[in-house]
């Protein structure tokens, strides 16, 4: 298992692209947000957080075609699933790859985007506890998207109308997390809410991708 | 006798045919009586006026765009376990009848809720899980479409339905909670059914089991279709193989 992180860290950190392609994405969904609702620093602070959630998501969207498809390509995914590792845990820890490579760094770059958003000085902790807790489930889901379509030639697009409608629960309690933090409310309803959402996906979820990548396989 | 004689698509196509005319008229009749008796012979509402009467058509459109993935989570379940191909076709026939469901009710509660609410969209919990339950069902329909082996689509398909059957409730919750959090408990929820005086409540009724049966004619009607279709394909395939 180990081995298949690294393998997939290493081929996201060296086959170039991939790994800063989501992060510049995040960072240029965050520089256009002002040029289209103008520079209004108020107005900008209040939709701060739901903007940073946001691109977060679609980065990570955005991301998920490469997550399985070059597996797929070269046959690697073939031989992975005939290893003795179950395709269950090796598609948690594709999942898993894919966070260490996209959610974690979309996570560490959110304070600063959110400096350029004039997020509110509460907000910073929230953001980055709600993003911690969030992205995870992201990528999940996504995994699940990913595999769905992992056969398809022109698949991206469809996995985006498929993942889209999943992030719906995740997007709503993320960004609520972090817009009452900002605005100094009580956050612990929605965090909670969150978490649960994000451990409920990381223990269901890896049996259906599987189960749908076995069908795409066969 | 037993339910699983239907996974036989020859017994289904059968069965179905026979009780097709039934239905149709059945489903006709209800549908129009329950509507000339609603549009035509009900009081106006005495804060409403005429505009309560698109009920008649809301309520029972919004009911079946539910249950129409209701039943598709049954189908997809008896499909991955049992593996009936009829199942999975009904599953794959109900789904545009679904999709049609939603945007009726979507549509007729914007028309409802122009003069009522002054307004045709608000981000109400009710209205937005339903825009979510709209682009569960165009996902759904954009994976069948999408994939060319007839087994590997029902698969896959099957999954995603019981994947976002989870996701859809987890929305509805998760959308009364954000709309809470955003502005006052919504006064503009539309589960006014206690409210409803008899005179309205009996032909509404009547338009609900007519849509229902209606829903129940076209998927089986449908269903036979792509029965049909695959029938086709399948002869052709074997013509092929012979020349």
């Amino acid at each position: 298992m180990i081995a298949l992180l690294l393998r997939d860290l290493k081929l996201a950190f060296r086959a170039g692209g991939g790994f800063g392609l989501g992060l510049a994405f995040f960072l240029i969904v965050t520089v256009m947000v002002p040029f289209s609702v103008g520079p209004q620093s108020e107005l900008l602070a209040r939709i701060a957080p739901g903007v940073l959630w946001l691109g977060a998501l679609l980065a990570c969207l955005l991301s998920l075609d490469r997550l399985l498809a070059l597996d797929w390509e070269d046959g690697s995914l073939d031989l992975l699933a005939t290893a003795p590792l179950p395709l269950e845990s090796t598609v948690t820890i594709k999942a898993l790859a894919h966070w260490i490579t996209t959610g974690l760094p979309l996570v560490l770059a959110a304070p600063v985007l959110g400096v350029l958003l004039n997020l509110p000085v509460l907000g910073f902790q929230w953001l980055v506890v709600s993003l911690l807790l969030g992205t995870p489930a992201l990528s999940v889901i996504g995994t699940f998207g990913a595999a769905l379509t992992v056969g398809l030639k022109r698949g991206g697009l469809l996995m985006s109308l498929l993942v889209m409608p999943l992030y719906v629960p995740t997007l709503i309690f993320g960004s609520e997390v972090a817009r009452r933090g900002a605005e100094g409310m009580a956050v612990q309803t929605p965090l909670l809410l969150l978490a649960g959402i994000s451990a409920a996906s990381i223990a269901l979820l890896p049996f259906a991708s599987a189960a749908v990548l076995r069908v795409n396989l066969r | 006798m037993s339910i699983w004689e239907y996974a036989n698509p020859k017994k289904f196509l059968a069965t179905t045919e026979k009780v097709m005319p039934a239905l149709w008229v059945s489903s006709a009749v209800l549908i129009s009586v329950g509507l000339i008796w609603g549009f035509f012979f009900t009081p106006d509402d005495y804060r409403q006026g005429s505009t309560v009467k698109i009920i008649f058509l809301h309520v029972p459109s919004a009911l079946m765009a539910i249950n129409a993935w209701f039943m598709m989570l049954v189908t997809s379940l008896v499909w991955v376990v049992r593996r009936h191909h009829v199942s999975a076709l009904a599953a794959r026939a109900a789904a545009p009848v679904g999709v049609i469901m939603t945007v009726i009710a979507l549509i007729t509660g914007a028309i409802w809720g122009q003069p009522m609410w002054g307004t045709w969209w608000a981000w109400d919990p009710r209205l937005t899980s339903f825009l979510v339950l709209f682009l569960f069902y165009l996902g759904y329909i954009a994976l069948w479409e999408a994939i060319d082996n007839p087994d590997t689509a029902a698969d896959l398909t099957a999954i995603l339905c019981l994947v976002g059957s989870v996701f859809a409730v987890l929305s509805r919750y998760a959308v009364n909670f954000w709309n809470q959090g955003l502005h006052q408990g919504a006064s503009l929820s539309l589960d006014e059914k206690e409210n409803v005086a008899d005179a309205f409540s009996n032909p509404l009724y009547v338009c609900m089991a007519g849509f229902v049966l209606l829903f129940i004619a076209l998927v089986f009607y449908r269903t036979g279709t792509e029965i049909r279709a695959r029938r086709i394909k399948a002869l052709m395939a074997r013509e092929r193989l012979e020349a």
